[in-house]
């Protein structure tokens, strides 16, 4: 029983960022109808996003400082971040440590503007094209992203901690009855399950209880209609566009204490996210959130001792093997819209 | 002749003196000049040449006929390296068993992985390519292990039977794979002045298949049967209405492809007999799709160009690093010369990937039909600029 509890856990911060990445995905294809490759180069711009800002806080200045002496009894010469200067020592420590919350302000614009320059940029010429001409593009796209920040922040992972307060364990299981550290799990995952349900709810809520999420809905199951009506939807979609790249973003930015951002980390995203969004079904967004979890799950399950002694390997393939079957048994995935890519 | 017709005849006949002249025309610069370093007339780099030829023509086969973009067609190759060692390591030391088992269990896996995916179109064909071949990936690396030697590939050892040619050489070594006799490795080199060529019988015996691969193109395209493929592609609605079922011949096309694929894995296990799971990738399988649109989609010569280009990309722009950069922009003024290194430093050496990206946008963006359209474009040009010369005052037009 500890052991499927621990494993559902374990199952829902994968599944939080597949959900995330796959949510936004499904946002531009049933909004603007294009399959974007470059999603996961921007879940990973995100993951940088945090980078960068931990590391804009911590530009420091040099100064001597008289009270501490080094080996050879001369004054030590001290880095002082500029936030000490301004806050204050306790209160720049305190910011410097939760960098990566922050960033979720710092990202949110960002990754908007980033958005919202692809799509007039770039994506907006290629919606006549063929769906094939728009994975070519994107995904060139992604090669760039890509590189662009690796020559930027080199090669290597850049470890991100989450602030102090979060980077114990919670003790699941003494709250459920059992022994203690029978359940135990990192706090940061909470935190990142609970800041995805946070978005995915604002998200749905943004879309139907908005007048401009009714605009949005409306344009997404007819396009022309809505266009003739007198609104502007081309300008809404490109808003939409520039929102799921936030999603993303946030998504990457979030996901910086759980595993250290390195350049082609969107790229190991991408791949798991369209087998997601295929699986939920394409342009349905409850789809691509359930699919997101059930997969993350179904994931951490598979990778559990005794079902790795049964079927070997079965933790590597699992989720292309769901998804397999459920392309070749349903062919609209799990929620999927009547009529929308279905050959 | 050969039953082509006289314009793919000349592409032929082009596309042979290339590649038998490759050691002369790819060493261009005389050895120790500064511009040797652009040479790329070494055994290691052509192989690979005309062996990512063969996978992109290939995968034209597919994409270029069909229009069914495969995502996952690095698994191809991959098997057919495996199955290329293991009969290094079983059976003899031949190349010709070697690759005719690794095009048979390629082209026995592509029916298998194909009959399921093609039963989905347009990205879900290609989401179904990508699970299959992530999944191989995976699986080849962690679960069987014993067949494909994990993470630290599959590679000969001493002991291995090797029925035919006996476990060693006669100087106790590995033995290296070879044609009765030729060793694939073995280079002649011919010296004229500075320049040194070199002429390797791998390269040759790549080049021979290369050539007889690309015929089956040829003859593939202008066959009834690339006839029914580019009616799938234009458009699978009618071709049912006339009464035509598309299945057998996509699955047919895909299987070919495949094969393909297979035949360069186990070339590129005949030339280096080591195979890993790497090879399996997804990105290897994105590479082959670069290649493709880079050269050409749809056209003959198209993917090897592709092919010659990225491999040319990855093998030499990626070396050349900040000094040589130096060296080139040395007549200018210092400051202009850090700033002109510090422009262009970003798009070569590590940072090939970069210019790579920016290319393939490009040509996705302007010329869908990639260095060949572009070609056909110049060429063009050229030519309407000639017959506006021709165009003299005295000849009057038909008033229209």
């Amino acid at each position: 029983m500890d052991a499927i509890i621990l494993q559902i856990l374990n199952g829902l911060d994968k599944g939080s960022a597949y959900a995330l990445i796959a949510l936004g995905l499904t946002l531009i294809f049933g909004t603007l109808g294009v399959v974007n490759f470059a999603h996961g180069a921007l879940f990973m711009i995100g993951a940088f996003c945090a980078v960068t800002l931990s590391r804009i806080l911590t530009i420091s200045h040099t100064i001597v400082d008289e009270t501490q002496k080094d080996f050879l009894g001369n004054p030590l010469k001290v880095d002082v971040p500029y936030v000490y200067d301004w806050f204050g020592e306790a209160t720049g420590n305190v910011i410097i440590d939760w960098a990566v919350p922050l960033s979720i302000l710092f990202a949110i614009p960002v990754m908007i503007l980033i958005g919202v320059i692809m799509e007039r940029g770039l994506i907006k010429h290629f919606y006549k094209r063929p769906h094939a001409d728009q994975i070519l593009v994107t995904f060139g796209l992604a090669i760039v992203l890509q590189e662009v920040i690796k020559y930027f922040y080199g090669a290597n992972p850049i470890p991100t901690p989450a602030p102090d307060a979060f980077r114990g364990s919670f003790d699941f299981g003494l709250m459920l009855g059992f022994d203690a550290n029978q359940i135990i799990y990192p706090y940061w995952r909470l935190v990142y399950f609970a800041f995805a349900a946070v978005i995915i709810g604002a998200v749905f809520a943004f879309l139907q209880f908005t007048t401009f999420g009714m605009v949005v809905r409306a344009g997404m199951a007819d396009r022309e209609t809505v266009g003739l009506l007198g609104i502007n939807i081309d300008k809404r979609f490109t808003i939409m566009f520039g929102l799921a790249a936030a999603v993303a973003g946030l998504a990457g930015v979030m996901y910086t204490p759980i595993n250290s951002p390195n350049y082609h980390m969107g790229m190991d995203f991408l791949v798991l996210s369209f087998v997601v969004v295929v699986v939920g079904g394409m342009g349905s967004l409850p789809g691509a959130v359930l699919a997101g979890f059930l997969l993350g799950i179904l994931e951490s399950f598979a990778s559990m001792g005794a079902v790795i002694d049964l079927l070997p390997g079965i933790n590597q393939i699992i989720i292309y093997l769901v998804a397999i079957i459920i392309l070749l048994t349903r062919p609209r995935g799990l929620m999927g819209r009547k009529g929308v890519m279905e050959d | 002749m050969l039953g082509l017709s006289k314009k793919d005849l000349n592409l032929l006949f082009i596309v042979f003196v290339l590649t038998m002249c490759a050691p002369f025309i790819l060493n261009p610069f005389p050895e120790g000049s500064a511009m040797a370093q652009f040479n790329a007339g070494y055994p290691d780099l052509m192989q690979r040449f005309v062996i990512f030829g063969i996978f992109a023509i290939g995968f034209n086969i597919l994409f270029g006929l069909t229009g069914y973009l495969s995502f996952g067609h690095a698994a191809f190759l991959g098997v057919g390296s495996y199955s290329a060692v293991w009969m290094f390591k079983l059976l003899s030391m031949n190349v010709i068993p070697a690759i005719v088992l690794s095009v048979m269990v390629a082209g026995l896996f592509s029916v298998l992985i194909g009959y399921i995916s093609l039963r989905r179109s347009g990205i879900y064909f290609s989401i179904l390519t990508l699970a299959f071949a992530q999944m191989s990936f995976a699986l080849a690396y962690s679960v069987l292990t014993p067949v494909t030697g994990g993470e630290t590939g599959l590679q000969l050892a001493l002991n291995d039977p090797r029925i035919l040619d006996g476990a060693a050489s006669s100087a106790g070594n590995i033995p290296v794979p070879g044609l009765f006799g030729l060793e694939m490795r073995d280079s002649t080199f011919l010296r004229l002045g500075d320049w040194v060529f070199t002429f390797n019988v791998g390269y040759y015996f790549s080049a021979v298949i290369m050539l007889l691969s690309f015929y089956l193109a040829i003859r593939i395209f202008r066959s009834p049967f690339g006839m029914m493929l580019r009616a799938i592609k234009s458009n699978q609605q009618r071709m049912n209405y006339t009464g035509l079922n598309p299945k057998p011949y996509t699955l047919a096309a895909f299987v070919i492809s495949g094969m393909y694929a297979g035949l360069a894995g186990g070339l590129m296990a005949a030339m280096d007999p080591l195979a890993g799971a790497e090879r399996m990738f997804w990105t290897a399988s994105g590479e082959v799709v670069l290649m493709t649109i880079l050269g050409g989609v749809g056209t003959l010569i198209g993917p090897v160009l592709g092919a010659g280009l990225i491999k040319y990309m990855e093998n030499i722009i990626s070396k050349i690093n900040s000094e040589i950069l130096h060296g080139w922009f040395a007549f200018m003024p210092d400051g202009i010369e850090d700033f002109m290194v510090a422009i262009v430093y970003p798009f070569i050496g590590k940072g090939w990937h970069l210019t790579l990206g920016i290319v393939f946008m490009l040509v996705v963006i302007f010329l869908p039909g990639g260095l060949v359209e572009g070609g056909q474009r110049i060429a063009r040009m050229f030519r309407r600029k000639k017959t506006t010369q021709d165009n003299t005052p005295g000849t009057t037009e038909p008033a229209e």
